[in-house]
């Protein structure tokens, strides 16, 4: 992210060596236009890049440098501290740090229980026979388009009135694993389908039963797309802002860090030594997750649809 | 409670998940023969079918019955909060704001993200121009508003400028503005912050779509003079239709449920609220659960169309 100028320099391809060569016009004009491409690419790449790079560079400033200038012109007077990353994740009123561990804390189980679940449905959507079948998979498959707004006022008068959960971890977990079954499913579902019949098949003849095909076959074949999900969800959970406050109800004994950030935002508007650094420490987490499993994330979007 | 106490709780959570499910499915191999197979596929998919029917289905249903009932949900009043939301001038502009997002983010995403797309395939160094583009989807929503509102930060005229668009316009010799307060355009301006989010998920579902045109047909054209933009117009656009329009439509849907940008930006205060938004604020902060459902109910009405079209398109594409 350091970098603001990438190396896009389309590859020059030159006309291959026909025997009807394309004309010098027609030459110069390609030439041209790839130039003008090359131009265009790294203008939109820069303009991806500048808002993030300057609050980056912004909560590496010392407040009171924040506020007199900008921080384009930190190159002319360079001087950099890591007092607001302290200040974020240290102990007192403006620390971060319990809602990281909420975070990390919500986030683990809601990316485990859905995956199992669905993954298990879906094996028996798959191999499994029993009566209704493809209704109740086409049921399951077009629960996703119910908003999750549509659920919500019913689901937290059930978790206060009968389940006593609200305002617990419990609360969320639940309620994110629910929220991706429908996906989750039908993700798992297209990869599942595509696992040769016949390695079943001969698993079945050497006497083995569902549980154990789906944890001694399936499981390890499917290891890249659990990936593919787990990353998903995992994106997805870390970065909610919606279920969170919902659920938790604001309480900052278990909020996470998102709608820590959120209320900052609100109520110190102009802190932004304190923003930028609880902004970034809020992505370090997924930017990592998603920079090193990128492989898998791509194809797990082009497998299926998305969670909007 | 502490940080250790927390994890205890998750790791408690895990294992006790872990334990129950494992206890399901070897009582249920248990059972043999024909009604064994019964009782095996009813624990494979029982706790997922479940959860939805609990956790999904009923709710969806219990919501519908709640959005014709008053305030607190007492009363049944009939039509009166779909005629609230389609008449009073307040809703009124929430349905125009949602309008106008769900018509601007896509096209202008899907677009950005399908010239990104073309330019710089096959370029050296495309991966690393893809992941520029691409990163905003991993930072969350509350984070990309954050990077956003330091963008349109405003100051007095008086003062420097801490924002890059007020420093830019006061260098160009403008007033600064108030980005954020100013109606309509802050709601432009909001709708940037999706759009820069959703444009690297364009770029790579077409990405792939471009590399996937067979490459005889693109020597065969150019073996025929195709050059340039009738390359794309005659080639390219036609064979990724199909996927132009999956990301359309995805982006429309993820652009009707959009909460956390405006909520984070302005709360839905300046006339930028939009139906996302406005369902919260009715439900969670003024206690009106009846208004709060019809509009989620609305929701799901504006979201149908969008996931049919989606979905036949998608048949199409797989039929051929």
């Amino acid at each position: 992210m350091s970098t603001l100028t990438p190396a896009v320099t389309p590859e020059d391809t030159p006309a291959p060596p026909t025997k009807n060569r394309p004309s010098a016009l027609a030459n110069a004009k390609s030439m041209l236009s790839s130039r003008v491409a090359t131009v265009i690419a790294i203008v939109i790449a820069v303009l991806w890049t500048i808002p993030t790079a300057g609050l980056l560079i912004t909560s590496f400033r010392k407040p009171l440098d924040i506020n007199r200038s900008g921080w384009w012109t930190v190159l002319q007077n360079p001087s950099f501290t890591l007092d607001n990353y302290r200040l974020a994740l240290g102990s007192g009123t403006s620390s971060l740090a319990d809602e990281f561990v909420n975070s990390i804390v919500i986030t683990i189980p809601a990316v485990l229980l859905p995956i199992l679940l669905a993954t298990l449905a879906a094996y028996a959507f798959a191999w499994m026979d029993f009566k209704g079948r493809n209704l109740l998979f086409v049921a399951v498959f077009t629960m996703q388009i119910v908003p999750i707004q549509v659920t919500m006022i019913p689901l937290l008068s059930l978790y206060v009135n009968t389940l006593h959960l609200n305002g617990t971890f419990w609360s969320v977990w639940l309620s994110h694993t629910i929220f991706a079954l429908p996906l989750a499913v039908f993700l798992m579902h297209n990869f599942i389908k595509e696992i040769p019949a016949e390695l079943v098949e001969a698993a079945r003849v050497d006497g083995a039963g569902h549980v154990r095909i789906f944890f001694r076959v399936m499981l390890p074949l499917l290891t890249p797309a659990l990936a593919a999900f787990g990353i998903f969800q995992f994106l997805w959970v870390w970065n909610d802002l919606l279920v969170s406050l919902v659920f938790l109800g604001g309480s900052p004994e278990f909020r996470p860090i998102t709608v820590a950030i959120s209320e900052l935002a609100g109520t110190r508007g102009s802190a932004w030594f304190l923003l930028s650094a609880g902004a970034f420490i809020a992505m370090v987490v997924p930017v990592v997750v998603f920079l090193s499993l990128q492989r898998y994330f791509v194809r797990g979007l082009l497998a299926g649809g998305l969670k909007g | 409670m502490s940080a250790a106490e927390k994890f205890g709780q998750m790791f408690f959570a895990i294992g006790l998940f872990a334990v129950v499910f494992i206890g399901i499915l070897l009582l249920a191999s248990l059972a043999k023969g024909r009604k064994g197979e019964r009782v095996q596929s009813l624990a494979f998919v029982g706790p997922a079918l479940l959860l939805l029917a609990v956790g999904l289905l009923y709710p969806a249903i219990r919501t519908v019955g709640q959005s014709f009932k008053n305030g607190d949900g007492t009363k049944f009043i009939g039509l009166d909060n779909y005629t609230n939301i389609f008449t009073s001038p307040e809703q009124l502009l929430v349905i125009r704001n949602t309008a106008v997002w769900v018509l601007l983010v896509p096209i202008f995403a899907t677009a950005i993200g399908l010239i990104y797309a073309l330019l710089v395939d096959k370029a050296r160094g495309e991966s690393f121009a893809k992941a520029l583009i691409f990163l905003p989807m991993a930072i969350s929503m509350v984070g990309a508003s954050i990077i956003w509102k330091f963008m349109y930060d405003y100051r007095p005229k008086t003062r420097p400028q801490i924002g890059l668009l007020n420093a830019i316009l006061v260098k160009l010799g403008f007033d600064p503005q108030n980005f954020i307060l100013n109606a309509p355009a802050n709601t432009v301006f909001l709708i940037v912050i999706m759009i820069w989010i959703q444009c690297g998920f364009a770029m790579v579902i077409l990405s792939a779509a471009i590399k996937a045109i067979p490459e005889d047909i693109i020597e065969a054209a150019r073996l025929d003079g195709v050059r340039g933009m009738q390359m794309f117009r005659f080639i390219t656009l036609p064979s990724i239709r199909g996927a132009v329009v999956v990301v359309l439509t995805t982006i429309g849907i993820a652009v009707l449920k959009v909460f956390d940008i405006v909520r984070t930006m302005t709360g839905g205060q300046f006339d930028t609220s939009v139906v996302a938004n406005e369902f919260y604020n009715q439900t969670f902060r003024y206690d009106n659960t009846g208004l709060g459902a019809a509009l989620a109910v609305v929701l799901f009405v504006l979201v149908i169309p969008f996931i049919v079209y989606n979905a036949r398109q998608l048949r199409r594409s797989e039929g051929r």
